[in-house]
């Protein structure tokens, strides 16, 4: 069994120490996917698994023969960028952009967890299938991907404009 | 990290049969384990990946859930029963780490995740009797802020970090348990142990067993329940003080009441003198500050803590006042 990274088959490294986040940067050389701490604190190595966001780094590669990754590489369509990007770009969402790959996997991934009703530590109602995507829903969901330079404002606005959250 | 040998458990009988050999681990998400296995304080010469194993989130025709060992964390907080009819386990659950974590997290592997204690983590620096037993600790004369007020002892002082625990300990739920000698089960309450003189020791599970499923047992007034955590910054963060509740009332009277700490013990702490003191009494801010005293009258508090003892009480009187003026 290989792992899909980005719709290719990819062999499972023989060494079952390698990370997730070291396969795909070191050996695949997707370098869009970073190493912030390397230990589960700051987001920056966040990609999509089926569809869900998890950390690369704290993620044995051996555990994800069989399933499906998406890295930042992977969200273009035939040169077009993905909603999220152009909305990143036309918001200031980044200075360095070292965290960008992260956060706008993630939002992706927070954006379907919005949509099919999972709740958050601020939603007030759980009870509740339609779950707005207020700006304190949106930080609190996002609070897994620092960034470092403060572009929180541009990230947000970013996020708000493409997620418009199970209410839509 | 150290190498090892990697292997998927196709059932639990097959987990069990590979989690006998020497130096054997069970892996569910790793968001634990690999990075404490990066630092080498974690060892282990082969890692059995469970995550294949029960995930199913089944509701009794009892009333009781029974969640098996390797349902995400997201999966359960999400799960329609479990925030209806025990939103404080949802609350607990989304208030833990982040949801990247809480994708990959499993249930068996959050109730066996160890301290963050900085001393702990810290092997090249500090000592600490729980990673280098009878080596001395740290943290007694160190920086303690974060650490334990209540159940610690003079080897240890670190707390558990589980937001979920907390939660199922004031639910006493039940974990079911299989190893070489057949299967058993034991509350939570019961799983893990205080670090006396030996905080190595940190569950009283058996060698190589596995924890295959938690149930959550029927409890109807766990409709009117909530989580809080008080923690240094909103979000993303381990908590400073931590309360799991639930109530009943009766009139004006608390009629039957369950209170769980978290970030202030060695173990997922269930509030029992609180509770006792509780039960049949008016739901008032002085009862519930008279509960908290109750709890808190054994709290050794170390030299950067002390203001755990007060956060506390403020919130274990802020989450239950939260809860009798709830409409129900």
């Amino acid at each position: 069994m290989s792992i899909i990274v980005n719709g290719s088959p990819v062999q499972a490294p023989e060494d079952s120490r390698v990370s997730l986040l070291d396969l795909l940067r070191e050996r695949l050389h997707l370098s869009g996917v970073k190493k912030g701490c390397n230990q589960g604190a700051c987001g920056a190595c966040t990609v999509l698994v089926d569809g869900e966001r998890i950390l690369s780094c704290l993620a044995l590669a051996v555990q994800y023969e069989g399933r499906s990754i998406t890295s930042i590489e992977g969200l273009s369509r035939e040169g077009e960028l993905h909603a999220l990007q152009r909305a990143f770009i036309e918001h200031d969402g980044f200075q360095c952009g070292y965290c960008t790959p992260g956060q706008i996997c993630s939002a992706i991934g927070m954006s379907a967890e919005l949509d099919r009703g999972v709740p958050s530590y601020v939603t007030a109602d759980l009870a509740s299938e339609h779950i707005q995507a207020s700006r304190d829903e949106l930080t609190e969901r996002m609070s897994g991907n620092l960034c470092r330079c403060g572009a929180y404002n541009g990230i947000v606005e970013a996020i708000q404009e493409t997620c418009t959250g199970g209410a839509r | 990290m150290n190498p090892f040998a990697y292997a998927r458990a196709i059932d639990a009988g097959d987990a069990v049969r590979r989690g006998a050999a020497q130096g054997a681990r069970y892996l569910g998400g790793g968001t634990n384990l690999v990075d404490l296995m990066r630092e080498t304080i974690e060892r282990p010469s082969s890692l059995i990946d469970v995550t294949g194993l029960s995930s199913a989130i089944e509701e009794r025709p009892d009333g009781a859930i029974l969640i098996g060992a390797a349902a995400r964390n997201t999966a359960v907080a999400e799960h329609r029963a479990v925030r209806t009819r025990y939103p404080l386990l949802s609350r607990a659950i989304v208030a833990g780490a982040s949801a990247q974590i809480r994708n990959m997290a499993t249930v068996g592997g959050n109730l066996l995740q160890r301290t963050r204690c900085v001393y702990f983590y810290d092997d090249d620096g500090s000592r600490c009797n729980k990673r280098s037993p009878g080596q001395g600790c740290d943290a007694i004369e160190g920086f303690n802020r974060m650490h334990a007020i209540l159940g610690a002892s003079a080897s240890c002082v670190a707390t558990h970090p589980s937001d979920m625990c907390v939660a199922l300990a004031a639910l006493e739920a039940v974990v079911h348990l299989r190893g070489a000698g057949g299967e058993r089960s034991l509350r939570l309450t019961e799983l893990h142990r205080l670090p006396g003189a030996q905080p190595q020791l940190e569950t009283t599970l058996e060698a190589g067993e596995l924890i295959t499923a938690v149930e959550l047992p029927p409890l109807g007034f766990a409709t009117r329940s909530t989580y809080r955590k008080v923690r240094d910054r909103s979000s993303y963060a381990f908590a400073l003080v931590s309360v799991a509740a639930a109530i009943e009332l009766e009139g004006d009277t608390v009629r039957d009441v369950r209170l769980a700490l978290g970030g202030v013990a060695p173990k997922p702490w269930r509030a029992r003198k609180a509770e006792q003191a509780l039960k049949g009494r008016a739901a008032t801010q002085e009862s519930f500050r008279a509960a908290a005293d109750a709890e808190l009258a054994d709290a050794a508090p170390l030299v950067h803590n002390a203001f755990k003892v007060e956060l506390t009480r403020r919130t274990i009187a802020a989450v239950l006042t939260e809860l009798v003026e709830e409409k129900h």
